[in-house]
């Protein structure tokens, strides 16, 4: 007998789901504040659960599902995040008459989808959990459907999303049928017993990178995302930009370094062009932008090639750094999505950079909590933005891949001046209408415990970095 | 002549570049661009029940019945995306899905 102690986390949100739509049918009117508190309460139950994971590899469930450190690491991130996103998300739902009980529960569902792609040790596993996170994704980016611009970003990230399973279906066929099986450590030891790789295997692989890149929404896959960010509602978007990318990025480590590490020379290439683009993209395309959802949609683009980079020296310290990076990014998301949500006039809310004109002396604390995060995304010292950018160059550089780090460099100087581009028109530009509808408490809490965070990293750096390189350490 | 693996595998592929196709080259209607995206999936079906039989390993049937109740559940959820933004647009034209751009 399977101890079910392995799917704690899982347990947990699926139970709670499905008792939560109970919930939300009997209790009338008040549905909608009971079940999103009670989400909220869920979710950190299940951080509690993820917690007692044990960091030593479990495979468990017929060889569907491992737990390890590293599984465990990103499912408290990932269920951070979707805590978070759920705490700012209450008070728009209800300004925005969206306030229907169904969104908390399929913020469970997706986050239940997430928390089994990170735990993936077969395809099929693989497969479903992407698939399940998928779906709630979909309904969610489309939940207002009486807006024509939200209806439509649910279209495409639909039309694209499934495009994107297709692909890496059909990778998932190739690999099953030119290594004999559908477990990864089956995979690794087909790929290591033939001495040259087969064209199939190869080809299987490119596919399935493809699929996975679409997920994280690293250029040339990226099309999707600047569209969804925008139509979607603010606090989806806020969900959207932070704990399905941590997901989908472990999923992809996962793969990479469970499955076909002996193909580790040929993916290593497909990576560095997937870093290297997707910071290209990400630093070009945002220069243009007025939305500020756009902006920060191509931003969490070059975010994606960021962290990617991590990747190239295929290794533990690399894995380690991107979990850093990840993790750091995470966190000056959802502070930056707090102050985006805080942008609010009576008339409804404001989405422009030039919206934010003269906010230094409107609204002096949302501006320095921004200014904040602006840095941190820039990569500015002593803020922890910078130390993430630093973790994942010094590792390529170790690696000997020194055009990548200088690449990315020269990208992050770029993407330097959109960032600094809105704290000049938030501190030099003259006011325009001020925000005159105040931030509920929930996003003060927020933004300012995000703040506090990015602030203080540099000082205790140690805490994250041994938890990083610790969960890490258990994939290799 | 001997029907083998590799024509299974080479209709599928032929199924699946279909698919690809009528997502990307199609301008008129959306349902089409479903359509192809089930002809996707369906070319995956084929090469795993092919790949299951020749390796005489049941786990890729397993796989296939699985992609086919997740098709399920993605058509009818992309349906019900569809209809919610015709009752807002009118029209569900390809080229007319272009609200968001920049």
């Amino acid at each position: 007998m399977e101890s079910l102690a392995s799917a704690i986390v899982e347990l947990i949100l699926a139970v709670g789901a499905m008792a939560l739509l109970m919930v939300g049918v009997f209790s009338g009117s008040s549905a909608f504040k009971t079940v999103s508190l009670l989400s909220i309460g869920v979710l950190v139950i299940a951080i509690l659960g993820a917690a007692t994971l044990p960091t030593s590899t479990v495979v468990t469930y017929g060889g569907l599902f491992v737990v390890d450190g590293f599984a465990a690491f990103n499912k408290i991130l990932i269920l951070l995040g979707s805590a978070l996103a759920l705490v700012m998300s209450i008070d728009y739902l209800r300004k925005e008459n969206l306030a229907r009980f169904e969104f908390a529960i399929l913020v469970l569902l997706a986050t239940l989808g997430m928390t089994m792609m990170v735990s993936a040790n077969n395809l099929i596993a693989l497969y479903l959990g992407i698939e399940l996170q998928s779906l709630a994704l979909y309904v969610l980016a489309a939940i207002n459907r009486d807006s024509s611009k939200a209806t439509e970003a649910g279209l495409k990230y639909f039309v694209l999303g499934a495009l994107s399973s297709g692909m890496l279906l059909y990778g998932s066929s190739l690999i099953y049928g030119f290594s004999g099986s559908l477990e990864f450590s089956d995979i690794m030891a087909a790929a290591a017993a033939s001495d040259d790789t087969s064209f199939g295997l190869l080809f299987g692989l490119v596919f399935l990178l493809a699929g996975l890149a679409f997920k994280i929404s690293a250029a040339p896959f990226h099309m999707w995302t600047p569209d969804v960010y925008e139509g979607a509602p603010t606090p989806v978007t806020a969900f959207f930009a932070g704990a399905p990318k941590v997901a989908a990025m472990a999923l992809l480590i996962r793969v990479l370094f469970d499955a076909i590490p002996g193909l580790m020379n040929d993916w290593q290439q497909i990576i560095i062009f997937l870093a290297m683009a997707s910071m290209a993209v990400g630093a070009f395309f945002a220069l243009v932008q007025t939305n500020i959802k756009r902006l920060m949609a191509f931003s969490s683009i070059s975010h994606v090639g960021f962290a990617l980079i991590g990747l190239s020296s295929a290794d533990q310290a690399g894995v380690g750094s991107v979990l850093i990076y990840l993790s750091i990014y995470l966190v000056m998301n959802i502070g930056t999505f707090a102050l985006i949500l805080s942008m609010r006039r009576k008339e409804g809310m404001a989405e422009d950079i030039s919206d934010l004109a003269g906010l230094g002396r409107t609204r002096p604390a949302m501006a320095l909590y921004l200014a904040v995060f602006l840095f941190s995304l820039a990569g500015i010292p002593p803020l922890a933005g910078f130390f993430g950018k630093f973790f994942v160059l010094m590792q390529a550089i170790n690696a000997g891949h020194i055009t990548l780090a200088i690449f990315g460099v020269i990208m992050s100087v770029i993407g330097a001046f959109y960032y600094l581009r809105i704290f000049k028109i938030m501190y030099f530009d003259a006011p325009v209408a001020e925000f005159d509808v105040g931030p509920s408490r929930a996003l003060n809490i927020v933004s300012s415990a995000t703040a506090v965070l990015v602030v203080a990293y540099a000082l205790w750096p140690t805490l994250l970095n041994n938890a990083a390189m610790a969960a890490a350490g258990t994939l290799f | 002549m001997e029907i083998g693996l590799s024509h299974y595998l080479t209709v599928a592929a032929l199924l699946f570049t279909l698919g690809v196709f009528g997502i990307f080259l199609n301008r008129k209607n959306v349902i089409i661009i479903l359509m192809a995206v089930e002809l996707m999936l369906l070319a995956v079906n084929i090469n795993l029940v092919a790949f299951s039989v020749f390796l005489q390993d049941i786990s890729g049937q397993i796989f296939a019945m699985f992609v086919l109740t997740v098709a399920a559940g993605e058509a009818a959820i992309g349906l019900a995306i569809l209809v919610i933004y015709f009752r807002n647009r009118g029209s569900i034209a390809v080229e007319d899905i272009s609200q968001l751009k920049g």
